[in-house]
């Protein structure tokens, strides 16, 4: 078969995937579909056997090229989704200072979390969105939602729909504009922060469905910063926590918790140690940590197997990587 | 009967007429700091309760209180201080209850609760003030117009589970009354103006040294010596140069140095007489690097060379500018990428494409998450500063040269400053570290 | 003219706003709100110069047939159905259940999705290919890696669940992403916040012109 071939067959597989996963999905029977333990043992043998054959290959001349690596690392991360493993998550030192901060909101306290973030980022937040807005949910916490990114407040959505759908959740029939409510986007990134100190009306004139600022109960008397108990933010990059601490957190007075990317966390760290973070949650682990935290295992933890799977993959390929470099290295200086 | 009712009527009604007495005859300490015309005695104030107050509930009241302008801010708030009640210790005090009263000709109005702060706070900042309105009534007048007087209660209260048995306040004396005002300088940023002058001051020092002709050494940078050679291996392969300057918009600094270092490239490539493409993420920067390109054609003496369309407009998503790149990348196999600004998570997905085709790769951003991808996929990355001392490099401009120099000196001073600062903070000085505090934002 | 009168702007807002940072008396301390909201405007009408310029090239691509004038059909008809659901729906684009929604969800989110997952590929392929122990520097960097992995997933502490409490990958890994890693980065911020100062003050002072077109 020639390269032409190839690329169709491939393409093939990839759309016959995508209309099986959506069947699936449709029909509900993906969701209950999972490997049983046997079978989780074995296809993690036989990953692991692939790959020792691999390192074989390398060391007997034949490298392997990215496409295997990219085939390996597709497999590494979406079987695992259909295993029936667990994995037990760490709890870090800034993920238990967020719960226990998290503990300290009084049962009709407001709380104000902002989505900054967009689809892309939504893996790694949006399990800490609804774990967070959950746990705010079930203890009658007042969640006032807003978004700095455009996307941010349709995340939102996304998350309250799931939550109002859980039986737990729905039973105690939440009132929109009186236990939650979504004023949506507002553009201006740190200045709309600013202006929020001292009016919340001038940036969210409406909420999100149009609905003016007055009439709403939950917010109609919420001036600024000093009407909310806590603030919890999602941040996938700017604006987002940064510009949260050095205005809302360092001029209001906000007390605040935050869940970032992985990428960007460590760069909040120095954040947490000052105090002007209470607490941070970073990446998919942090997903994970919260939903342990708060006792309800979702996407989070599912994901933190998958990307274990992931990261073991990778690690095995360097290995492998610097086996074939240190024997190019060997011939070249036999040579 | 009769007589026995009356008298046990009458007894009960004499014990709470002395339970009365004994409540209302209670006193609170006074701190003298604004008087008002006449004293007034602050008394201990017991509210409705359900039931009764402890005889000895009420805490003192908070000591020594002041009321005065919220210093180094555009006006519209006033601090309120105490002293903390000499009860706080003993666990009498639950919070704090802040009332104000507006200024009614030069006597306190009717106070009003303003807000509450628990045990050990203070300090409170009203913004709730009424500040004037319109553009020129705040340009002129510094002092806001409304007054208003101050007074903190200590209070101290039986609560479970958020419903309150009984609670009890000692008030302190008024203190106003007081105005907010704006200032013309923030002085707790002084040393951020310090700072600047002294940088400032470096730069422009060595600008007149090197205008003066002074010779500046500058080390080299291997990805801008490269420069040179992948505008060349693009001309010799026939292929084009991708110049990608950053997937943000003309209000980053970074986007600024990415298209000044397009104007060098462009100039190259057009003595090179190399097909040079720039896709752009924003619509001002398309405006901005098609002027930039067209004025280095006509520099280059290749004014006819010069194509609109070279410099074309994608999408400002993310990453729909991402695919969009890599799939010209795959399509037409430049020789050389550049990628010159401000990046996010789209560096590696740009790197590592470029890098698949086999394209010479130099980049530059001063995103410190993504030097990591830049630098594991690139053949040479600018890292951080050397990203804004490339336009300096390139040109070799004494007067640019000058300022990298100046910027080097300051960063001189703040290795010193740092190395002090450790050295102190090891030794328990901690008077040194809190010289470079910055406030607010 | 044409590149003095720009030069002069510069000049002026640059030293306004520097000196507004200072002064929190009306109206320097909304200047810097201002010049936000005068961005945000001027870069909102710039849009249409940017969505005309792509749509121009792409009509002028499938007309003259150009390679890869397919792609440029899918723009056309991409832009065109986004468009015109956005201004039918008007300002009830947003509510749940519209066509703009639809579109999000189904087409722009799973889009958006897609590419950043990529990243997952492209990190494991930059891995195999960058970290190779050439010499110390890559080598530390290896070790770094390794150890930074394993240290993130809970799968780093199972394998080493003999060792002591605060001796395992998680308690590494944290390590060297609080101390080292932080060190680099903050040392790396220093010298680009320099580099800002430096180069801003080239814009403002006019020293630096490139951006106009200039020497």
């Amino acid at each position: 078969m020639n390269g032409r071939m190839y690329k169709y067959l491939a393409a093939v597989a990839v759309v016959t995937a995508c209309v099986l996963l959506y069947v699936g999905k449709r029909v509900a029977w993906f969701e209950d579909m999972m490997f049983p333990t046997w079978l989780s043992i074995l296809v993690c043998v036989l990953i692991a056997a692939s790959m020792f054959w691999i390192l074989l290959r390398t060391i007997k001349g034949k490298p392997a090229e990215r496409r295997t690596v990219f085939l390996y690392v597709g497999i590494a991360v979406s079987l695992p989704l259909l295993m029936t493993i667990s994995v037990h998550v760490p709890i870090s030192t800034e993920g238990q200072l967020l719960f226990d901060g998290m503990k300290r909101i009084q049962p009709g306290s407001k709380v104000l979390v902002s989505f900054d973030y967009d689809p892309p980022s939504a893996p790694e937040l949006q399990p800490m969105a609804e774990a967070f807005m959950r746990y705010c949910f079930e203890r009658d916490i007042k969640v006032i939602i807003i978004g700095l990114w455009p996307q941010g407040p349709q995340q939102a959505n996304l998350a309250l729909a799931k939550l109002l759908a859980e039986p737990a959740i729905s039973a105690k029939n939440l009132v929109y504009g009186v236990d939650y409510v979504n004023l949506g986007f507002q553009s201006g990134n740190e200045f709309v922060i600013q202006r929020m100190g001292s009016d919340f009306k001038s940036m969210f004139p409406a909420d999100y469905r149009g609905t003016p600022y007055d009439s709403l109960p939950l917010v109609g008397n919420v001036r600024n910063f000093s009407g909310i108990d806590y603030s919890f933010n999602l941040s996938a990059g700017y604006p987002g926590t940064r510009e949260w601490v050095l205005i809302g957190v360092d001029r209001f007075g906000l007390v605040m918790g935050a869940g970032n990317t992985a990428v960007q966390t460590t760069g909040m760290y120095p954040y947490v140690r000052s105090g002007q973070l209470k607490g941070i949650l970073g990446g998919m682990s942090g997903a994970a940590e919260i939903e342990e935290l708060t006792e309800r295992l979702g996407k989070g933890a599912k994901f933190m197997v998958a990307q274990s799977f992931g990261h073991m993959v990778m690690i095995v390929f360097i290995v492998i990587g610097n086996v074939a470099y240190f024997l190019h290295e060997r011939k070249k200086k036999k040579a | 009967m009769k007589q026995r009712c009356r008298n046990r009527i009458r007894t009960v009604s004499l014990l709470l007429i002395i339970c009365q007495a004994v409540v209302s005859s209670a006193t609170s300490v006074f701190a003298q700091s604004f008087p008002v015309t006449d004293s007034t005695i602050a008394s201990a104030h017991v509210e409705a309760q359900v039931y009764p107050v402890p005889p000895d509930a009420a805490p003192a009241p908070p000591l020594s209180v002041t009321a005065g302008d919220t210093p180094d801010d555009a006006g519209g708030s006033l601090t309120i201080r105490w002293d903390a009640s000499a009860d706080e210790t003993r666990g009498k005090v639950k919070y704090y209850r802040i009332f104000r009263a507006p200024n009614v000709g030069g006597r306190p109005g009717e106070f009003e609760p303003l807000g509450e702060l628990p045990a050990g706070t203070t300090q409170y900042s009203d913004g709730k003030i009424a500040t004037r309105k319109g553009f020129w009534e705040q340009v002129l007048h510094s002092t806001d117009s409304a007054a208003y007087f101050y007074k903190v209660a200590a209070v101290n209260d039986s609560a479970v589970n958020g419903t309150v048995y009984w609670q009890a306040q000692s008030e302190s004396e008024v203190v106003g009354p007081v105005r907010s005002s704006a200032q013309w300088f923030n002085f707790q940023r002084i040393n951020v103006l310090v700072g600047l002058l002294l940088l400032c001051a470096f730069i422009v020092y060595y600008i007149e040294r090197a205008k003066a002709g002074k010779p500046i050494f500058i080390r080299k940078i291997a990805g801008l010596e490269a420069v040179d050679e992948a505008v060349g291996r693009a001309t010799e392969m026939g292929r084009k140069i991708f110049y990608i300057p950053g997937s943000q918009d003309m209000d980053q600094v970074q986007t600024l140095a990415g298209i000044t270092i397009l104007g060098r490239v462009a100039e190259m490539a057009a003595v090179y007489d190399a097909r040079l493409e720039v896709p752009v993420s924003r619509s001002l920067v398309m405006v901005t690097c098609r002027e930039v390109v067209k004025e280095a054609y006509a520099r280059a003496g290749r004014p006819d060379s010069f194509n609109e369309k070279q410099v074309h407009y994608i999408t400002d998503d993310q990453f729909g500018y991402a695919a969009a790149i890599d799939g010209m990348v795959v399509r037409e196999r430049p020789a050389t990428i550049f990628m010159m600004g401000l990046f996010y998570a789209e560096a590696l997905i740009l790197a590592e494409t470029g890098n698949f085709v086999g394209a010479i790769q130099i980049a530059g951003t001063a995103e410190p998450s993504q030097l990591p991808f830049f630098v594991a996929a690139c053949d040479y990355t600018l890292i951080g500063e050397e990203l804004f001392a490339a336009s300096a490099y390139l040109s070799r401009e004494p007067r640019q040269l000058g300022s990298l120099k100046g910027q080097d000196i300051g960063k001189g001073v703040v290795l010193a400053a740092i190395i002090i600062g450790i050295l102190l903070e090891t030794l328990g000085v901690y008077h040194f570290a809190q010289l470079f505090k910055v406030i607010g934002y | 003219m044409r590149r003095e009168i720009p030069l002069l702007i510069t000049g002026i807002v640059g030293i306004v706003l520097v000196v507004a940072y200072f002064i929190p008396h009306f109206p320097f301390n909304r200047m810097a709100d201002w010049s936000a909201d005068w961005f945000s405007i001027v870069a909102a009408f710039a849009i249409w110069l940017g969505a005309l310029n792509l749509f121009r090239l792409s009509i002028e691509n499938v007309v003259k047939r150009k390679p890869g004038w397919g792609y440029a059909v899918v723009i056309i008809v991409c832009f065109l159905i986004s468009a015109g659901v956005g201004f039918i729906e008007g300002r009830d684009f947003r509510n749940p259940g519209s066509a703009s929604d639809w579109i999000y969800n189904y087409v722009y989110t799973p889009l958006s999705s897609t590419m950043f997952a990529i990243l997952a590929f492209f990190v494991a392929s930059a891995s195999y290919r960058a970290f190779r122990a050439r010499n110390l520097d890559a080598t530390l960097l290896l070790l770094a890696a390794f150890f930074v992995m394993l240290g993130r997933v809970p799968i780093g502490d199972m394998l080493v669940g003999f060792l002591p409490e605060h001796w395992r990958l998680s308690d590494l890994s944290t390590w060297v992403m609080n101390f080292p890693n932080t060190a680099g980065q903050r040392a790396i911020l220093i010298g680009i916040a320099l580099g800002i100062v430096s180069s801003s003050l080239r814009i403002i002072l006019g020293i630096e012109r490139s951006h106009l077109g200039g020497d």
